[in-house]
């Protein structure tokens, strides 16, 4: 093993961000920041070009702006806290880095001293890059500004609503607030002029330079949004009627009284608010007209569409889920007379949908990243490493013939900022994931963009009881609105015994199998070739006439019979049904054998596929679980079905209020918790929580559930002969055995002899503390796993020691053990549970190779613990070798996701969308390494910005030391020095907030005060130095473990 | 009750390499011959001697008179060769149909009364209240008890919960709580674990070493300080076969008690349910901390039958030849412990001193074979 770990295994997040709620894109670095409700901020280029940043208060960004070029990003979150981020270089590879905060002053205590109104609620943020200044609009009415760069308020600049009234007709006045700010929009082409829009619907255009008005359009609808026209002589308004307006600009007078076009696009029935406008002019003429909402509120008021509209041309995109926020990607040089957008971007609740303008249909582009890997909810995931080139080019083909791409798609992904660094991946892997609608996804996880392959789905084989309600549910549709269906989230499962269960594939024979919910087992080849054949099915009774139970579960699936085309791709070839149609909770496969194995809660069976014959079928059942006989459903069944039918589409997604914290902050978080907790000890006493120390017993519900299965040529009857065995592990602790008698000859000639194939149950093994068996796998004679099927026959793996003793390593929920074998008697053993009173929950053997030496590697044993621990062990001497947190523990269902690589890697859901991959070995690192060119500003002020990075880079070492001050926002060394010279930020100077009582917050900067902030980030600190500390007195306890 | 007379007997005949044999049952006896120096394997010995009886269809039990005349049962390889090895010249053998051995006590003192022996024994060992009764090895077992009691401080307690056998659930129930500890900033609430409840006629409650309130400081030598409810409950159940407490008991006033050990080391009664009795186990457990934590729950294997059809076995099939070499180790233990009882029997400082030395060895834990402890009988329990 090799000692030198990152502190945090952790190394990229695929997928699509859990719950986003604002959108940022930088034209000029053409990269987008996607934010989210739990304060994470995420930047994406290129593929591969990916960083994130974290807030350290996990509440939802609202507004996030970059400063185009400077790598620089300014985010609002829903606390009014604004936060400057700077994309900063350590070793040539870029991250996202906090600088900067400002939070508004909380109270406005008393009126107008400090702050001449009220800056609690930020509604909208405008950039004006020239000056390195921002405009705050707030709900008040006002418009603050800001000097981006030290983030502090320009007092006396501020602009409020009643400056403006002074410039408005009296009639319109007529004693009426103008509202929250509602959009503050800047002239591309002078950057003196910001045209503010009030919730009343006044539009102003305001002098900045000059703080005088410009120009007034007097609307009377309550606005939604603005958008300005590049030549800044067209202004498009949009309303909470669902109308939209055109104004034009005539620099002759400085009031509009109405717009040139006011429409309702969809009315004339009462319409939902258009909430957010934009306008983009073209070359070859027209312009495009691109808006969310404003659909008819009674018909399609439920609707998440954006309509784009041009000329004639009106497209109503309709999403599955909430949008967000949508951007063009479009020219933004000055010199430049058209917008000529390129593309749009719409960033949904559940996925990005990217449209491509210039193709004629804007067809939508696949994403090379931010796959919503939840456009069903996944159920089951597997990887396989070191894909073979021909299957990968065999996959790859059947995924292109599945959705045929444009051909100019691969160039035409709009967003390519940076570069991407990382060297190719030395070896393909793949992700499979399995999903309640029956689909099987095929993903591209070499890499750090995780990338869609193929999809698999085996629901056509079934009979479902809603096909003809989707045919009804199309012929309804109307042509008005002219709805297009874009995107693939849809978490509306037809049928729940659809949902895939467990999912192997053999890489060399290109077979795999699929098992679902209602006890289907899948046994599927890949075909380039589209074939219509009838799948042979078959059933195996697990119960083998065992007496007193009755299923009351779910039924199981009805196939179609006769022959049914299959598209080419991975085409069914059996259909093993077990019976009673539990879930099944175990699969394995071996090519090699043409051999099946599978297991549900009432007992396990093997099926030769090549004959199509059952071999057997072994019942774990405990006469005393009814539990699992009766099914978990039975007593919901009546309601089950008919509450299904009525509410399937009022059903939420699974994506509801999972809580998700990112690791650096979960560490504080819990330990604060802990902190909190300690505080008010009372509140324990009262409500104690109890539990039970009772042992576990033979028959404890669901005793009988099959946990794992495991195929290996071994020595099981005695150790002269080795032969073909298969394991089955219970939730009981029972290992039982099988020595298999596979007809030779089968190697190269496709037709297998008459002679069946027969299984002896060879030995039984009653584990004593009786904990669930989590994996069983055997070891040769050296101590490593042999290879997996076809591996060592194809000479694609080292051929596995058959001369020496094998021994079968046995993981249960508690404790490890080698025993040997063909006598199976206990050899080492690790208590898990008994030493850390923690319990298995995942387990793998992993090959970590070493950094130092090429060749050098060595199998160890990856487990993740009901803690979220990752603890590595030596095998088979079964000593901790490293030990890491990884997932919270609270995040039950991330760690019930979670699937080891052979590598050392792992993927767990850190959401329903997001999977973290994380990696504990040293050598084998998947993280993403890219970089930006930032246009720096030239001020002199700048200086700081400018030097930190080179900084880094001569040093040779990531800068950490300005890392945490920046962060915690905090004068860093080298700011307090700038502070001394006259640019000095002139709040500092405002002898207004040297007496007011607030004054530590705005100068938060130059003043040593004690704020909240502070004694927050000196209390996190303490438990963070409380954690080392803990960490620290860990690894003698790991030695003593050692010794014992 | 030493008979020196017999000891240079003993000494005369020592060299000689084969021993002589009368081997007795009921009224009939055999005479025959074994190596002194390799005895062989009890089992040859049990069949030599049900077939040279002609009995090989009952169960019986085999025993000896030892040196001093008492009558100690020969059941496994150890207690075979110790009654070859110190057969003083003959070893004098008694067979006993099981059922009948039953009521029979081993023991000293047993055949010190000549003739009529295993005749009136039965009558005698009722009439005879005073008298020490031991039962048969495999009534034996270890029971609940207080342990380490001389290296922990007065106010912490070691409990072993014993569940070898026993029907009863463990029961008990633990949770959250806080309790005040003195650190160098003073005194400090820390959380803690405690036992919320006793189920009643669980064995924590049956055995009284266990209360409601108490702290649970340690589970099997590892610190539950930092562990959450759950990793300690963890922790309890997987050590649930031989669970090892130490609590520091709510109630404190019954800490200084430790005279009652020297009644209990009286050793009067194998009767489990008496409270005095656990504190015997005490002392009997005590010698071998390192043996009842070698605790090898060795798992049960079952070979397979070669038929290919697998009717589902009852799993108690097999466990009679379990059971049988698990009474193996369990009589060796029990000889080593009633030596050391014995020599307690003189002064308690000595098996203190005995079992500090005996601590400090590791190895002690080694010699022993991995014997199941836990397996006993067609029921599998942890």
């Amino acid at each position: 093993m090799c000692p030198q770990q990152p502190p945090s295994p952790q190394t990229v997040e695929h997928g699509f961000p859990n719950q986003p709620s604002a959108l940022a894109f930088d034209p000029e670095l053409r990269i987008m920041a996607i934010g989210t409700r739990s304060g994470a901020v995420k930047i994406y280029g290129a593929p591969g070009v990916e960083f994130t940043g974290l807030h350290r208060d996990a509440a939802t960004v609202t507004l996030m702006h970059f400063l185009p070029g400077q790598g620089r990003l300014l985010t609002l979150l829903d606390d009014s806290s604004l936060h400057l981020w700077e994309i900063t270089h350590h070793n040539g590879c870029a991250h996202l880095e906090e600088v900067l905060s400002f939070q508004p002053p909380s109270r406005p205590s008393f009126e107008g001293v400090s702050v001449p109104a009220s800056l609690t609620r930020i509604t909208v943020v405008l950039l004006v890059a020239a000056d390195d200044m921002a405009a705050l609009g707030t709900e008040g009415g006002s418009v603050f500004f800001l000097d981006v760069t030290t983030l502090t308020l320009l007092e006396g600049k501020t602009l409020s609503p009643d400056e403006v009234l002074r410039s408005v007709p009296d009639d319109y006045r007529c004693g009426k607030t103008l509202g929250p700010v509602e959009s503050l929009q800047g002239h591309l082409m002078d950057p003196t002029k910001i045209l503010i829009g009030y919730s009343r619907g006044l539009l102003v255009i305001w002098n900045h330079p000059a703080r005088c008005v410009d120009h007034i359009f007097l609307g009377n609808q309550q606005l939604e949004s603005l958008c300005w026209g590049r030549d800044g002589g067209t202004i498009i308004s949009s309303h909470s009627d669902g109308s939209y307006a055109i104004w034009s600009v005539e620099t002759d007078r400085s009031l509009t009284l109405q717009p040139t076009v006011a429409t309702i696009p969809y009315g004339p029935f009462p319409c939902k608010a258009i909430n957010k406008i934009l306008w983009r002019n073209c070359e070859s003429g027209g312009h495009f007209i691109i808006f969310s909402g404003g659909m008819p509120r009674a018909s399609y008021g439920d609707r998440h569409c954006v309509s784009v509209l041009r000329a004639e041309t009106l497209v109503t995109l309709d999403f599955t889920s909430r949008i967000i926020d949508f951007f063009t990607v479009h020219s933004t040089g000055l010199e430049d007379d058209f917008d000529n957008p390129r593309a749009l971007a719409v960033l949904l609740e559940e996925e990005l949908v990217v449209l491509d303008l210039k193709t004629p249909g804007w067809p939508a582009l696949p994403a090379p990243y931010l796959a919503p890997l939840h456009s069903s909810a996944i159920t089951c995931s597997a990887h396989v490493a070191n894909v073979p080139a021909k299957l990968w080019a065999r996959i790859v083909s059947a995924g292109e013939q599945q959705s045929p791409q444009p051909a100019s798609s691969a160039s035409s992904w709009p967003i390519t900022g940076g570069r991407n660094l990382a060297q190719e991946p030395s070896q393909r892997g793949l992700l499979l994931t399995g999903h309640e609608d029956g689909t099987v996804r095929f993903w591209d996880a070499s890499g750090v963009a995780l990338r869609p392959l193929y999809k698999l789905s085996t629901a056509g084989l079934f009979q479902t009881d809603c096909e003809h309600m989707d045919s009804l549910g199309q012929a309804a549709e109307d042509d008005w609105p002219p709805f297009r269906k874009v995107g693939c989230f849809d978490p509306y499962s037809d049928d729940p015994r659809l949902g895939v269960q467990k999912v192997a594939l053999c890489k060399y024979t290109a077979q795999m199998v699929v098992a679902g919910t209602a006890g289907q087992v899948l046994v599927l080849e890949l075909s380039d070739m589209p074939v219509e054949q009838a799948v042979s099915v078959a059933s195996v009774d697990l119960l083998q006439d065992r007496e007193g139970f009755t299923w009351k579960g779910h039924e199981r699936l009805s196939p179609r019979t006769g022959p049914l085309l299959w598209p080419a791709g991975f085409q069914p070839r059996v259909l093993v049904q077990c019976l009673p149609p539990a879930a099944v909770t175990a699969v394995t496969l071996h090519a090699e054998w043409s051999l099946v194995a599978f297991g549900t809660s009432h007992g396990f069976g093997l099926f030769d596929y090549r004959r199509k014959s059952p071999v057997l079928a072994r019942c774990t059942l405990h006469p005393n679980d009814s539990l699992a006989m009766e099914g978990p459903l039975s007593r919901v069944k009546s309601l089950k079905k008919s509450l299904r039918q009525s509410f399937r589409r009022i059903r939420k997604s699974r994506v509801s209020g999972k809580k998700r914290a990112a690791n650096a902050n979960s560490k504080l978080q819990e330990a604060n918790a802990q902190l909190a907790e300690q505080a008010c000890p009372h509140d324990v006493e009262m409500t104690p929580v109890q539990r039970r120390i009772e042992p576990r017993s033979a028959d404890d519900s669901l005793s009988g559930v099959v946990r794992c299965l495991y195929f290996a040529d071994t020595f099981l009857r005695d150790a002269a002969h080795h032969g073909p065995t298969m394991w089955a592990g219970t939730n009981s602790g029972s290992v039982f055995a099988y020595a298999l008698e596979v007809p030779a000859s089968m190697a190269g000639s496709e037709k297998r002899p008459e002679r069946a194939v027969e299984a002896v149950l060879g030995k039984e093994v009653q584990l004593m503390h009786r904990a669930p068996v989590v994996a069983i796998a055997v070891l040769d004679g050296r101590g490593r796993p042999l290879p997996e099927p076809y591996e060592a026959s194809r000479d694609l793996a080292q051929a596995p020691d058959m001369q020496g003793g094998h021994a079968v390593l046995i993981a249960s929920e508690e404790q490890f053990k080698v025993f040997t074998l063909p006598k199976v008697s206990a050899k080492t053993k690790f208590k898990l549970t008994a030493h850390e009173g923690c319990r298995v929950r995942k387990v793998a053997l992993a090959t970590f190779a070493s950094v130092a030496c090429e060749d050098y590697a060595e199998t160890c044993l990856a487990c993740l613990t009901n803690l979220g621990d990752v603890h590595v062990f030596s095998v088979p001497g079964l000593r901790p070798q490293v030990h890491y947190s990884c997932i919270r523990k609270e995040d039950i269902s991330g760690i019930a996701s979670c699937v080891f690589t052979r590598h050392g890697q792992g993927f767990y859901l850190i959401s329903p969308s997001e999977f973290e991959r994380f990696s504990l070995s040293a050598r084998n690192i998947t993280e993403p390494l890219c970089s930006l060119d930032i246009r720096w500003p030239r001020d002199a002020t700048q200086t700081r910005v400018r030097e930190s990075p080179k900084l880094s880079q001569a040093n040779g070492t990531p800068s950490i030391i300005l890392a945490p001050q920046s962060h915690d926002g905090s004068p860093d060394p080298a700011h307090s020095k700038s502070a001394d010279t006259p640019e000095l930020p002139e709040a500092t100077l405002s002898p207004m907030s040297i007496d007011s009582a607030t004054s530590a917050d705005t100068t938060l900067d130059t003043t040593g005060d004690v704020t909240v902030e502070d004694v927050k980030d000196f209390l996190g600190s303490e438990e963070s130095e409380k954690n080392l500390k803990n960490l620290a007195e860990d690894e003698p306890h790991a030695c003593t473990i050692l010794i014992k | 009750m030493n008979r020196s007379f017999h000891k240079s007997q003993t000494l005369r005949f020592y060299d000689c390499g084969a021993v002589e044999v009368k081997s007795k049952f009921g009224a009939e006896f055999r005479r025959f011959s074994l190596d002194r120096h390799k005895p062989g394997k009890f089992e040859d010995f049990y069949q030599l001697v049900v077939h040279t009886h002609h009995i090989s269809n009952t169960e019986v039990t085999i025993g000896y008179a030892d040196v001093h005349g008492d009558l100690l049962p020969i059941n496994n390889d150890d207690n075979f060769c110790k009654a070859v090895s110190s057969a003083n010249p003959l070893l004098r053998v008694f067979i006993q149909k099981r059922e009948e051995a039953d009521h029979y006590s081993f023991g000293a003192g047993t055949l010190s009364r000549k003739k009529k022996v295993l005749v009136t024994l039965r009558d005698e060992g009722l009439r005879r209240r005073a008298h020490l009764d031991i039962s048969m090895p495999h009534d034996f077992r270890p029971v609940s008890s207080i342990i380490d009691v001389d290296i922990l401080p007065e106010t912490h307690r070691r409990v072993r919960l014993y569940r070898h056998g026993c029907e009863k659930p463990l029961g008990f129930y633990i949770r959250d709580g806080t309790s005040v500890r003195v650190t160098p900033h003073g005194l400090e609430k820390v959380p803690g674990i405690f036992i919320s409840r006793m189920v009643p006629g669980g064995l924590a409650e049956s055995t009284g070493l266990l209360a409601v309130n108490d702290e649970v400081l340690e589970v099997n030598g590892i610190e539950v300080a930092g562990k959450t409810l759950d990793q300690v409950t963890d922790m309890m159940i997987a050590n649930s076969h031989n669970l090892i407490v130490t609590v520091k008991p709510a109630n404190q006033r019954n800490n200084i008690v430790r005279s009652s050990r020297t009644s209990g080391s009286s050793g009067q009664s194998t009767d489990s349910a008496a409270s005095h009795h656990s504190l015997l186990a005490h002392d009997l457990q005590n010698c071998h901390p390192d043996e009842m934590e070698s605790d090898e729950e060795a798992d049960i294997v079952i070979e397979g039958a070669l038929e290919p059809q697998h009717i589902p076995k009852p799993q108690g099939a097999p466990s009679s030849t379990l059971s049988r070499a698990n009474g193996t180790s369990l009589v060796d233990r029990l000889h080593r412990d009633l030596a050391l009882h014995s020599s307690g029997r003189e002064s308690n400082g000595s098996i203190h001193r005995l079992l500090s030395s005996l601590k400090s060895d590791p190895r002690n834990s080694l010699i022993l074979p991995p014997g199941g402890v836990e397996e006993h009988g067609p029921a599998i329990t942890l």
